[in-house]
């Protein structure tokens, strides 16, 4: 078809015009280039500005245990108590429901992945003692016929005991996990230990200071292998913490804040009620109240003080014990403190029926380490649950640690004081996220693009995989009776860990501040 | 290629899209090639539609994702630098819409967003308008190209 370029090629040679033509786009290449290596250069200045403040580059994925069965001796564990948490703790060491398992299998498998995720730790669990029959049978079930995280599922004998001091007479346990209400662990540990046996114990550890001193020699005197039930010295996010602190990252932190806020019953420790209102399972026939109570005061079979014992201090030590011991160790996790100078709390029961439990609804705790040059304070409410968060104030940046990690910088920072001003640094955003939210790439996005989308630096988890901390937690604890070493959550933390628990509990009920003494070694 | 004949509105409306698009395109090739540590694979993974196994298998051995990041790079610099210069443009803005729809088909945004609309969806129009209306035939070497061509046809009759 003639059109006027066809017209042109009468002319039989190619034009000036022609030329211009054809080659007047490609001065843009040009354009590009200089707006190129002009945007570059500007990235280059601030990556590496942040980056050598943080010395967090190059930072590794967390690995994960892999999925061989570990090797050595079979280590053979007894559980007394197997509950919620006792339930929760055997899934945690390989032994999950089967029903559950199949029906997440079907419904949303995906979600599994957490689970077969956990290592095969060449355990098995020969004994189980609860003082109530359904327990009981739970945790039979789970024992000698749980799914592990390869999808097998276990075959195995288990005896069933009515009294701990009986599993721990059967000389072919190895070691036991003690899941019980908080006033059982302290003479459990004690028995199981001078059984011979290595101990992994839910906290809290003791009520009384008493106690502490005595599993705390009982443990030491032994070779045995103690772990206490705080699993957050597993999680990614706290050693990253652990590491920013380290590297001076929020310059001179002087506050710590830690709270709690939750607004259900259940959150309260009203639990002897299912969903649906009624009692949940568990009579004077089926439950062995006097085990139960044990050496605390005789009174009748109460469905409520069995499923709600948290909230009475006849067998807990509160908000303290309950909550308190979290925070209180995630702190120790990340500034390693040790125990404080001096602790004051305050509080009362300003929400729910104060008949109805000893322990505060809301509850106010100053933690003193003047050594240290901080202070940390812990508040808690049942009736409210604006989350509240926990922050490490720092004379250059603050870090707020939970499931993900972020560091915001303070505007009168001296250490960022260039980076503010020329604006690399945001005072408004965090310039630090661990690990860094999964953003929805588009296929064509750079990596410049994502970095100031995130400014979370170089740290992303690419294959996302997660896992449970507390088998981790558990895990540690096995490879340790197996081949040696130091338990995260060895006697010596978990005494310093009790402390701080029992002298927040014990400032709240006489209503004064309270002091510890480092060489008599009592709270004072 | 039969001639389409524009106004001068179109064409220079046209022209801009497909500097833009190869523009976009050159850039973001050339980062992924000067930064150290660029790889597919974590898009790849996260790819959570129907062929996402597909995807993920892409990922999964080390040799396959040589290979996809290098054709991903150098795919999208030649598809910029054509579109730009304006050499086989048609051709190329063709290969970039196969390209896009890779992407969009891989992480589309209806999985986890209430609409299917993203800017792949858009840019990946704008390739097959690219391909439909070129341009590089009036403006660009592809003009220079069959000019060059008629004149040697001329010639040899």
């Amino acid at each position: 078809m003639p059109n006027k370029n066809n017209d042109n090629n009468l002319n039989g040679k190619i034009s000036r015009r022609d030329i211009i033509k054809g080659i007047s786009t490609i001065p843009l290449l040009g354009v590009f280039a200089y707006d190129y290596w002009k945007q570059r250069a500007k990235y280059k200045v601030k990556n590496k500005v942040v980056n050598f403040n943080l010395g967090l580059d190059n930072e590794k994925v967390a690995s994960l245990p892999s999925n061989k069965k570990s090797s050595g001796q079979l280590v053979r564990i007894g559980i007394i108590g197997t509950g919620n948490r006792g339930k929760a703790l055997l899934k945690a060491a390989g032994f999950a429901n089967v029903n559950w398992y199949n029906e997440t299998a079907r419904n949303n498998p995906s979600s599994l992945d957490k689970y077969h995720n956990q290592e095969l730790l060449n355990i098995e669990v020969i004994a189980v003692c609860d003082v109530f029959d359904y327990h009981a049978e739970q945790g039979i079930e789970l024992a000698s016929n749980g799914m592990q995280p390869n999808g097998e599922q276990v075959n195995n004998k288990v005896k069933r005991y009515r009294r701990y001091q009986d599993l721990l007479a059967n000389k072919n346990i190895d070691a036991v996990i003690i899941a019980t209400p908080d006033f059982h662990h302290a003479h459990m540990t004690i028995d199981a230990i001078n059984a011979g046996k290595h101990v992994y114990c839910e906290k809290t550890m003791t009520l009384t200071e008493d106690e502490l001193h005595e599993v705390y020699k009982t443990v030491k005197k032994s070779n045995l292998v103690f772990q206490l039930g705080h699993q957050l010295s597993k999680s990614e996010t706290y050693k990253k913490a652990r590491e920013i602190v380290s590297k001076n990252i929020l310059g001179k932190v002087t506050l710590i804040e830690t709270t709690t806020n939750r607004n259900s019953v259940s959150g309260a420790w009203y639990r002897h009620l299912d969903s649906n209102g009624k009692p949940k399972r568990g009579s004077a026939e089926t439950i062995d109240w006097k085990q139960w109570l044990g050496t605390t005061p005789k009174i009748p079979f109460s469905l409520d003080r069995y499923y709600g014992w948290a909230r009475y201090f006849d067998y807990d030590t509160g908000l303290a014990g309950q909550l308190l011991s979290h925070e209180a160790d995630g702190v120790n996790q990340i500034m390693g403190f040790g125990i404080p100078k001096s602790v004051v709390s305050s509080g009362g029961i300003y929400f729910y029926d104060k008949k109805t439990r000893d322990m505060p609804d809301t509850f106010q705790v100053t933690l003193e380490y003047p050594d240290r040059d901080f202070t940390m304070l812990y508040s808690a409410t049942l009736a409210n649950s604006r989350s509240r968060g926990r922050v490490f104030m720092g004379s250059d940046a603050s870090m707020e640690v939970g499931s993900n990690l972020k560091v915001i910088a303070n505007s009168d920072s001296l250490q960022y004081k260039t980076q503010i001003k020329n604006g690399l640094i945001s005072t408004s955003e965090p310039f630090y996220t661990y690990p860094q939210k999964q953003i929805n790439l588009d296929g064509i996005s750079s990596a410049t693009e994502r970095y100031y989308a995130e400014r979370g630096l170089t740290d992303t988890k690419v294959n996302g995989k997660s896992i449970d901390i507390t088998h981790l937690h558990i895990k540690e604890w096995v490879d340790v009776i197996r081949n040696g070493g130091i338990t995260g959550c060895n006697i010596d933390i978990a005494f310093d860990d009790t402390v701080a628990v029992l002298m927040a509990h014990k400032s709240y009920v006489e209503k004064r501040r309270v002091e510890w003494n480092p060489i008599k070694r009592k709270i004072i | 290629m039969k001639t389409i004949l524009y106004s001068r509105m179109q064409t220079a409306v046209l022209l801009l899209l497909r500097l833009v698009i190869g523009y976009h395109f050159l850039y973001e090739g050339i980062d992924k090639l000067l930064s150290p540590n660029w790889s597919s694979a974590p898009f790849l993974l996260q790819s959570n539609w129907i062929f996402s196994d597909f995807f993920n298998y892409l990922a999964s051995s080390p040799s396959t994702l040589v290979v996809i990041n290098i054709l991903n790079i150098w795919g999208q610099i030649f598809i910029g630098i054509s579109l730009i210069v304006g050499l086989y443009s048609s051709i190329a803005a063709l290969f970039g819409a196969v390209l896009i729809f890779s992407y969009y088909i891989a992480i589309p945004p209806f999985v986890e967003s209430y609409t299917f609309i993203d800017k792949n969806l858009f840019e990946l129009f704008g390739f097959l308008i690219i391909t439909i209306f070129p341009t590089s035939n009036l403006i660009g070497l592809d003009f220079l190209l069959e000019k060059y061509r008629n004149l040697k046809n001329a010639k040899q009759k």
